[in-house]
């Protein structure tokens, strides 16, 4: 077999990164090494500039699609890993304050990007398993970096305990599959399919239902949500944002691309599941977000509401007419907008909560009264923040929430996009009470809280450029939009 | 047309988000320079509107006009696209007069003015923007942006009432408003992408989507949700509980934009998304929208008289003014419908003079109850004579534009439903007497000892009200021209007969 292992160049650099990080860390004296972020983030560029020189205009497979590399993966190779640099950006003033070995913690940040292109290039779904254990190992000890904190303890038990039982129900879902089929590919599951239209073997339906449901406990969706609040608030903040909107956004890259090339044509056996499943987490995520008084709580409700949403639509990605499966490509669009457009929203509500975390301590929503009085700044982009999110117009949220749910409606899901809607109406009653306590409350006089709260300038900046990024997508969409639309082609053609 | 007839509906859109812009990143805390920056925006879009006015051309008023078209978002059809008819230029006309009157309002307004004036610059870009879009994904977007920053207006610069055993907190209120305003937007959003997907032309575009002729089962269960949706910012009963306590617990600058302006935004969308682009859908669901709307006439005019708190009496009054909107609308005939534009229009001048007064009441004397609230006229003779004014114009005298207005929509119902008709013109006659009642009890009469000293009406509230009646006053003596322009705009309406 002859193997184009050149094909893999940026994958080795954003690995030799990983190494490299270590390595330095090492080296460098202990004060210095907090720069190591530095490090981090530039070589995450590099090979986000890597992938985009060497595989611009590529579409080549490995191992007979085991490997893809197409536009689809060249989005989110380079999506993920900016991602992951302006994560490891936001976290660098916490790391100074609470985290003890930031040459660890970067590099372990560095890896998960490796899992989570793996995730998103996997044309097989052992690959994809391996990559999506990759990610997880990562997760669990950024989890419970912070030893000396029992929360963050519990939370890393939870999630490890929690996460290899899903990672069990998904491989297991991938045993009879390839009972079923033979092969793990998803060209081959595609073409077993399509060819078995009507017919499908209860093992294969049942593969496919843990499958569903081991994707699930990874994406937070209900009812496979339990660990995500306690993780979520036990967890320091930078690597909640990492599972909030990094790790998410590659698990549904894994998603698009499975159900797509892969499970397409049993459109007719998954989308109801799919369907209901979102139902049950927008429906769950945005009421119990409601009785939250913890804003890293708050958050993790409102982001399984969100996956929801993600949810309408990955069941939105085709109808069937006459007995034919016609792909919805506004779908795969949508949902990759979506995703964008919450990892602005979503990173600058996390990096706010860093900020006021690192000055007074608290992640208490009772702390965030009378913020607009502290920070102007903090509180405004908090505001746009949570208002993108609840899809208000002028923010991103907006925008992406219009996509999906006229996507669900050419999908003949309207229904399903009108609960949506209301679910994003009960979304925006707890923004707003956070929104209140900004801005409508007072600081009561016996706080012990400093009245102002002063940024770092890096700090300063990240926020800035996720707020004009939140209002920017929002009002001039059509260039993402176009660069979104050629990466949904590579998976999605026709229609 | 010259090119800056293509753009000046884009100027006076881009205008008041510009302001807001320019207020966020404005260096200093110097506040008058804010003030007078604001002022001007205001006083520049009116300057838009009155070039906009003056230059429709009503020989050919079933086009839109000032059209300007931009490709925005193509993989959903979406366009910036903007224009106007006779019905939008009214309401441009309402918007231009409005909002330099709550800005001149506002101006006492010192707790945080920045941010009062920050979000009154938002509300009313959003105001402007619903009106003039011709894309139902810029209308919805505007329409949303409309109703969002009246939140934080009610909630932080708003003010809670009293009861005997109750208090209404003014975040409750704003809750509840945003609420009610954001859930009836589902049922528009629903329309909306239901529309998009039934007429299968990848695009949002409102002009291509009145053309198309809807099948008439799908016209039957769309208009509903859209007559409802809309139909709740505009206060149609049941669904207009919010609207009484958002309107008493805003400061009054914003209550003058909410009840004179945004409410209305309600009644347009429902000619404009719902009868124009459904006109089966809007017959058959006519007979419905008349109910209701002779609900809110009588309804609204009962639970004005049984008030105790000078607003609320304002906010049920609104109630009761927005059914005869409804019923006109529900008319379908020209006259009908022509007057229920006015009357818009007609009640939201108004609404905004009495929210002004009762503002100047309020904030002299710290009361709005008006069994304390007595002989106000002896104290201030300017506010008596502009209350008097609007207490006119509100229960229909002719010389006043709401005269015309409700005449309109008399003659369009006895045309149609003589019977609720009969049952319109009695709720005219309650008007008559809370109005009177209420004239009488807190101007006229002996003066307490406790209000002999509040002062009379400031500069900028003289100013405004003065400007306000002058426009009531004008529009019931010379009518003609708006009627025109309304009509010509209405006519055209495939739904619309007579």
């Amino acid at each position: 077999m002859n193997v184009n292992f050149s094909l893999l160049v940026p994958e080795y650099v954003l690995v030799g990164v990983a190494f490299v990080v270590l390595t330095v860390d090492f080296i460098l004296p202990r004060r210095h090494r907090i720069h190591l972020s530095w490090l981090a983030a530039a070589g995450l560029v590099l090979s986000a500039m890597v992938v985009m020189v060497r595989r611009w205009d590529t579409v080549e497979t490995l191992y007979d699609g085991l490997f893809i590399a197409d536009k689809f993966g060249l989005f989110f190779f380079v999506f993920l890993t900016t991602l992951t640099a302006v994560i490891v950006l936001i976290s660098h003033d916490y790391v100074r304050k609470h985290i003890r070995q930031p040459g660890e913690f970067y590099a372990l940040m560095v890896f998960a990007a490796v899992g989570m292109v793996g995730m998103a290039q996997a044309g097989e779904l052992l690959t994809a398993y391996v990559a999506l254990e990759l990610l997880s190992f990562s997760m669990y000890v950024l989890v419970a970096f912070r030893r000396d904190d029992s929360k963050s303890n519990e939370a890393g038990v939870k999630y490890i305990v929690l996460g290899a039982f899903s990672s069990a129900i998904l491989l297991y879902g991938i045993s009879m599959v390839w009972g079923a089929t033979g092969t793990t590919y998803y060209a081959g599951i595609s073409e077993h399919l399509a060819a078995n239209d009507g017919n499908l073997d209860s093992t294969l339906i049942l593969g496919l239902a843990l499958i569903l449901a081991g994707l699930g406990f990874k994406v937070a969706a209900a009812p496979f949500h339990m660990w995500a609040p306690d993780t979520y608030q036990g967890a320091p903040t930078p690597v909640t944002a990492f599972l909030a909107v990094a790790s998410k956004a590659a698990a549904f890259a894994l998603i698009l691309r499975l159900f797509t090339q892969g499970l397409l044509p049993a459109l007719e056996e998954w989308q109801v599941l799919v369907a209901v499943l979102a139902v049950a987490t927008m429906v769950i995520g945005n009421t119990v977000a409601i009785v939250q008084s913890n804003i890293k709580r708050m958050l993790a409700y409102s982001s399984v509401g969100q996956v929801g949403f993600l949810l309408v639509g990955v069941a939105a990605l085709g109808y069937v007419e006459d007995g034919a499966v016609i792909p919805v490509t506004l779908a795969s669009d949508a949902v990759m907008l979506h995703l964008i457009g919450y990892a602005f929203a979503n990173l600058a509500a996390f990096a706010t909560v860093i900020a006021v975390y690192n000055h007074i301590g608290t992640d208490e929503l009772s702390g965030y009264e009378g913020l607009a009085k502290r920070s102007p700044y903090l509180s405004m982009v908090m505001a746009v923040a949570l208002f993108s999110l609840a899809g208000l117009p002028f923010f991103v949220g907006f925008l992406t929430k219009f996509y999906l749910f006229t996507a669900a409606a050419e999908a003949g899901l309207l229904w399903l996009a009108g609960v949506a809607m209301a679910a994003s109406v009960v979304s925006l009653y707890y923004y707003l009470m956070v929104i209140k306590r900004m801005f409508v409350d007072d600081v009561a006089e016996s706080d012990t809280i400093p009245v102002a709260v002063s940024l770092p300038s890096l700090s300063w900046l990240l926020l800035g450029a996720l707020l004009v990024g939140t209002i920017l997508l929002g009002v001039y969409p059509q260039p993402v939009a176009d660069v979104v639309e050629a990466a949904s082609g590579a998976i999605l053609p026709g229609a | 047309m010259n090119n800056f007839d293509e753009s000046v509906l884009t100027l006076l859109l881009v205008l008041p988000f510009a302001a807001a812009l320019a207020l966020v990143l404005w260096p200093g805390d110097e506040l008058r320079p804010m003030k007078w920056f604001s002022a001007a925006v205001a006083l520049a879009t009116t300057v838009l509107v009155a070039w906009v006015i003056l230059g429709f051309d009503y020989t050919e008023a079933e086009q839109y006009q000032f059209v300007s078209e931009t490709e925005w978002l193509t993989q959903l059809g979406i366009g910036f696209n903007l224009g106007v008819d006779g019905i939008a230029v009214a309401m441009l006309a309402l918007t231009g007069i409005a909002f330099p009157a709550a800005i001149l309002v506002g101006w006492n307004v010192d707790a945080r003015s920045k941010d009062y004036l920050i979000l009154l610059n938002l509300l009313v870009g959003g105001v402007y923007g619903t009106f003039v879009s011709l894309d139902l994904f810029f209308l919805f977007f505007f329409y949303e942006i409309a109703v969002l920053p009246m939140y934080l207006l009610i909630a932080f610069w708003g003010s809670s009432t009293n009861f005997p055993r109750f208090t209404r907190l003014k975040e409750y209120s704003a809750m509840k408003l945003v609420l009610f305003l954001v859930g009836g937007s589902v049922l528009i959003w629903i329309s909306i992408i239901a529309m998009f997907v039934e007429a299968d032309l990848n695009t949002f575009n409102l002009v291509d989507l009145q053309r198309v002729g809807f099948d008439e089962s799908f016209q039957n269960w769309v208009f509903p949700l859209l007559m409802i949706g809309f139909g709740l910012l505009g206060g149609l009963w049941p669904l207009h509980t919010w609207s009484p306590d958002g309107h008493v617990s805003a400061p009054t600058s914003v209550s003058m934009l909410h009840a004179g302006v945004l409410m209305k935004l309600g009644a347009f969308g429902i000619i404009r998304v719902g009868i124009q682009t459904m006109p089966e859908g809007a017959e058959a669901w006519a007979p419905l929208l008349l109910g209701l709307g002779a609900v809110n006439v009588i309804y609204g005019s009962i639970a004005a008289m049984s008030q105790t708190d000078l607003k609320y009496v304002i906010g049920y009054s609104s109630v009761s003014h927005m059914g005869y909107v409804f019923l006109g609308l529900a008319t379908l005939h020209t006259l009908g419908v022509t007057g229920a534009v006015l009357q818009m229009f007609s009640h939201g001048i108004m609404t905004a003079l009495m929210f002004t007064l009762a503002g100047a009441v309020y904030h002299s004397s710290h009361t709005r109850d008006i069994g304390v609230l007595s002989g106000l006229a002896k104290v201030m003779p300017v506010g008596a004579f502009f209350f008097a004014v609007a207490g006119f114009a509100s229960l229909g005298l002719p010389g006043f534009s709401g005269f015309v207005a409700e005449m309109l929509v008399f003659l369009g119902l006895f045309q149609t439903y003589p019977w609720i008709g009969a049952l319109a013109v009695i709720g005219a006659g309650i008007t008559a007497v809370y109005m009177l009642r209420l004239m009488a009890k807190v101007y006229f009469g002996e003066t307490a000892q406790r209000w002999e000293t509040l002062p009379d009406l400031k500069l900028n509230e003289k100013l405004v009200a003065g400007t306000l009646a002058l426009t009531l006053l004008i529009v019931g003596l010379a009518p003609f021209y708006l009627i025109d322009v309304i009509r010509e705009g209405v006519r055209h309406i495939p739904a619309v007969t007579g």
